[in-house]
């Protein structure tokens, strides 16, 4: 082989073993090298969340459809109560959860 | 006659890219087993090296594509693909397309294009799956590593032998323009959908079945699926041009390789909006992912195997039976994945009426899932009857143009009716009043194309009927929409349609998409229904007439070209007597390559959207010739479908910072 090759291919062996090899050099002992799975309470926070936005888009393409002649006005006030309530249920699960860190769910943060 | 392999730095650029190879094998190896080791034990540094591990391989295996490429332009004959696929003669452009022309330079793309695909999703969603990613890891990884290994032990685009003085050359029918950039796209798509493949299967293996994996993965999945079904039209249109038969798709295998992911890839894109709104269809999305990323690797197992036999397959080899058996693990590991985590795919919700939008999208998903199954049987029936029978049976056109009509009529007829549905549930009496409009303009349209003759092609006739109600229920979905936004918002018409589409570009993006395939039909359905083909000798001074068209045999002559000899015989078009200019045909002699192609003339009329097209079948010695000459109306529609459809794909993938600030918001995890 030739030797210049040899030469450029361990170099860039080197290279990648060091790039691979960074996290271990960066912190050769760590008290903790636990993955940090989301914590239970953020997990279900999501799903809260998801929950919210989905009944929220719900209501607001119904009335776009209402708005659009899509939806009748008897299917229109037939859908809506459930939506309304969907999204309300929701919104109150979210109330009293404090969002990360403390603060509290932004008012955007519901209006979206 | 062979010569002595070159000492120096000519023997430097393939050692090198063999050497590299075989770093970036490594790495994606480590990539895969210690990610897989770092999720299972959940080991943070571990999982981050496994990470660094697959951007380093990029690195790796782009040093070994510049390698090739330089290989290629250096004209390094000692490198055995280069010789193969290029000679002294053949201009630059082509040249360095020979990277993708052979299939151990586009095994070298499709790894490429997975590292650096992979790495990029995996550094920009980092935060957003954070739980996801430990498996995200080795999934790519591993898919990653089985390229790698056939580019070190099986098919090694950097194996040297004594250089012979001129190469072999391209084959001349990749020698045109389009296949510049249709491979290149072609490859795009079908990697691209390893990454939803990746994150779903990686969400299914944490448990984190919720919806950030569709998030994390919703561009990428658009951008796959927008090169894929670009790529599908620049091969048409090299077809049209370069293959040279008057047509624009046959159903060859290799073409269907890419269709059927495609559709697969079309029916999530639908099928994804139902559980981003209803939380639906849960188990139905991952089981199309896995479909679609499995077809992607079947379209490369076709298309590099040559296990079937297609114009567009330009190879022999024996990595078939690896590219079956690593989409049989894939396909194992898949199912296996999913019925193991069947429980926490099982959707808290039902449909609410078969008359809503949500059925409309469930509807559109069967037949676009029965017309890619319809065309895999199609395309494995040859292999599956020389297995069982001994004798490979082909499948031909009118197979697959029954199950596209059949599929897909009811399909466009879809694309008008779902827009118009509202969600969870419609009366009929509101769906029939949102429908009077466009199902009038279908009718009127109808009777006055009937009027007009073109009854003389039932399928066609009901084709543009299709398309006028879907073209009709489009604008009429962008009318009420500004109407209601202008109304709510007190806007002018301009700003209230720019927000109308500004703030909902999946959905109208969506729309322009729907307009673009009913372009396809219409011109699919003018070529197809309403074409007109003649066949004459003809002498110099001789006509032929063809769909009101006349054409008359002025000369023909021969010329040296770049690497061809180029005999073309010359022809003066006229129609109703009126002279529209000369075009030329006929077949080029490549001296490398020792093969001769055909080079048609095509005379594009874009006011009556036809071309004039002909071919040279025979030059004789008596200076007479063999001419097929066609009339391909509408034609050129297909076309203009691929610009709207790349229009409407950027509408859909632009960026929309209010939608990107509300997911940060959503997706704003505790510190860890």
């Amino acid at each position: 082989m030739n030797t210049v090759a040899v030469i450029l291919a361990v170099l860039l062996a080197l290279a990648c073993v060091a790039i691979v090899a960074r996290p271990f050099l960066r912190e050769p002992t760590t008290e903790d090298d636990r993955l940090t799975d989301l914590p239970a309470a953020e997990q279900e926070r999501l799903r809260l969340v998801e929950e919210r936005d989905r009944a929220l888009a719900a209501l607001k393409e119904l009335e776009f459809d209402h708005r659009t002649g899509k939806v009748s006005d008897d299917d229109y006030r037939e859908l809506v109560g459930p939506l309304r309530h969907q999204a309300a249920q929701a919104l109150r699960a979210l109330e009293p959860r404090a969002a990360p860190g403390g603060r509290a769910v932004p008012r955007e943060d519901v209006r979206a | 006659m062979p010569v002595e392999v070159r000492a120096g730095e000519d023997v430097l650029m393939p050692e090198l890219g063999r050497a590299v190879l075989v770093v970036a094998l490594g790495l994606l190896l480590y990539a895969c087993v210690a990610g897989a080791v770092a999720a299972v034990r959940g080991r943070r540094r571990l999982l981050e090296s496994a990470r660094n591990a697959l951007f380093a391989s990029f690195g790796a295996v782009a040093v070994a594509a510049v390698v090739l490429l330089v290989a290629l332009a250096d004209h390094d004959f000692s490198v055995v693909y280069v010789a193969e696929h290029t000679s002294l003669e053949l201009p630059l452009g082509y040249t360095l397309s020979a990277f993708w022309s052979g299939q151990e330079g586009s095994l070298l793309l499709w790894l490429l294009v997975l590292t650096g695909m992979g790495a990029a999703a995996v550094a920009l969603n980092g935060r957003l799956t954070r739980d996801v990613l430990p498996w995200t890891v080795p999934i790519l990884g591993g898919v990653a590593t089985f390229f790698a290994f056939l580019l070190v032990f099986v098919a090694s685009p950097f194996a040297t032998a004594a250089a012979p003085a001129d190469g072999a050359g391209l084959n001349p029918s990749l020698q045109n323009p389009y296949m510049l950039a249709h491979p290149p796209l072609l490859y795009l798509g079908y990697v691209g959908l390893t990454i939803p493949f990746a994150f779903a299967m990686a969400a299914l293996a944490s448990r984190r079945t919720d919806e950030r994996w569709i998030v994390a993965t919703r561009r990428w999945t658009l951008a796959s699926w927008t090169f894929l079904g670009v790529a599908i039209l620049l091969g048409a249109k090299w077809a049209y041009e370069e293959v040279g038969w008057g047509g624009w798709y046959a159903w060859d295998p290799v073409e269907n390789a890419a269709l059927m992911p495609w559709l697969v890839a079309t029916a999530y894109l639908h099928s994804v909006m139902v559980q981003e709104k209803k939380n639906m269809l849960r188990v139905w999305n991952v089981v199309l992912v896995a479909g679609a990323f499995a077809l992607s690797l079947f379209g490369t197992f076709l298309t590099r195997s040559g296990v079937i036999n297609s114009i567009h397959s330009f190879t022999q080899s024996s990595i078939g039976a690896w590219f079956l058996a690593f989409i049989a693990v894939v396909i194992a590991a898949s199912v296996t994945l999913i019925l193991v985590r069947l429980r926490l795919l099982r959707s808290p919700t039902r449909l609410e009426s078969l008359v809503s939008r949500e059925a409309a999208f469930l509807y559109n998903n069967l037949f676009l899932v029965a017309l890619a199954l319809t065309i895999l049987w199609g395309v494995v029936f040859p292999l599956v009857s020389e297995a069982v029978r001994g004798v490979a049976l082909t499948v031909g056109a009118p197979y697959y143009n029954f199950f596209a009509i059949a599929f897909g009529l009811p399909l466009v007829l879809l694309m008008g009716i779902g827009p118009l549905v509202a969600w969870r549930r419609a009366s009929l009496r509101a769906l029939g009043k949102s429908l009077s409009w466009p199902a009038g303009v279908a009718l009127t349209v109808g009777v006055i194309l009937t009027l007009l003759g073109a009854g003389s092609s039932p399928a066609a006739l009901v084709g543009y009927t299709f398309a006028a109600f879907v073209l009709a229920a489009i604008v009429l979905e962008f009318v009420r929409g500004t109407r209601a936004r202008r109304a709510l918002a007190g806007e002018s018409w301009p700003s209230a349609f720019a927000g109308l589409v500004g703030r909902n570009r999946r959905r109208y993006g969506g729309y322009i998409v729907h307009a673009s395939i009913v372009l396809l039909l219409v011109g699919a359905a003018g070529i197809g229904g309403f074409g007109k083909t003649t066949e004459a000798k003809l002498a110099p001074g001789e006509a032929l007439r063809v769909g009101g068209y006349e054409l008359t045999y002025l000369e023909s002559g021969e010329r040296r070209g770049a690497n061809a000899i180029e005999a073309r015989a010359r022809f003066a078009v006229s129609r109703g007597g009126d002279e529209l200019g000369t075009v030329s045909a006929g077949k080029n002699r490549y001296l490398a390559e020792e093969q001769v192609s055909n080079e048609v003339a095509i005379r594009s009329d874009w006011l009556r959207a036809e071309d004039v097209f002909v071919i040279v079948n025979q030059f004789d010695a008596d200076g007479s010739v063999s001419v097929k000459a066609l009339v391909n109306p509408l034609v050129n529609f297909i076309w203009l479908a691929g610009l709207v459809f790349l229009l409407g794909s950027v509408v859909t993938m632009w960026p929309d910072a209010r939608e990107q600030r509300r997911l940060e918001r959503r997706f704003a995890y505790a510190p860890a």
